[in-house]
């Protein structure tokens, strides 16, 4: 099956699941990273239990954010 | 390395900075990567939910819409920037400690002094290395 991910289409085999994807897709420190399928976010929880589908859509989103308060490097 | 960004993109980031004060503001960039260099052709300011002088969140609702409109317009997320309103255009400890993305342009824009500056930085592993910024 095609999935796009991060904007590129790829195949996969039938019934791999989004943490199945996380790891394929060799994405680092996935701790942060907030998976969108088909513009909806899946809590972390159902990583292993959310299947793909052809045709889906997914996008790894790292969390940002930071700030100016601190010791500066 | 370098980060390179069209005169009007720095533009746009500047007056979302400045419009943000006294708050830190934030968004995204976007453009292709060219040999070791990253090359921005679009900014997409956004809010800083955490409305603080201090902090910055990118949300990921926001994070979500303007990825969609990169892939749209073909191209790639770069990274990030936000501005140091009264600080300067280093990376904190914080923005360290919440760098998760290693393949990110971090950028921070400070208008501590009397000429704003940018600067840009690669994070990893809690290290900040900095990249050539090239505003054309």
């Amino acid at each position: 099956m095609k999935i796009t991910v991060a904007g590129d289409v790829k195949e996969y085999a039938d019934g791999i699941t989004v943490a199945d994807l996380i790891v394929s897709e060799d994405v680092e420190t996935p701790a942060y990273v907030t998976v969108a399928l088909n513009d909806e976010f899946v809590l972390t929880e159902n990583h292993a239990t959310t299947k793909l589908a052809d045709g889906d859509n997914v996008e790894f989103l790292y969390f940002m954010g930071g700030g100016g308060c601190g010791v500066y490097k | 390395m370098a980060v390179v960004i069209r005169k009007a993109d720095y533009e746009r980031m500047l007056e979302h900075a400045r419009t943000g004060v006294p708050f830190e503001a934030c968004g995204l960039i976007a453009g292709r990567v060219e040999g070791v260099d990253r090359l921005v052709e679009r900014v997409f300011p956004l809010e800083n939910p955490d409305q603080s002088a201090e902090h910055f969140t990118i949300d990921p609702r926001q994070q979500l819409a303007a990825v969609k409109e990169m892939r749209a317009l073909g191209l790639a997320p770069l990274g990030n920037f936000h501005s140091h309103p009264a600080t300067p255009a280093r990376p904190s400890e914080e923005d360290i400690r919440l760098a998760h993305d290693p393949k990110a342009a971090y950028l921070i824009l400070s208008l501590a002094g009397e000429a704003p500056v940018l600067r840009a930085f690669e994070i990893r592993g809690g290290e900040a290395a900095a990249l050539e910024v090239r505003i054309v």
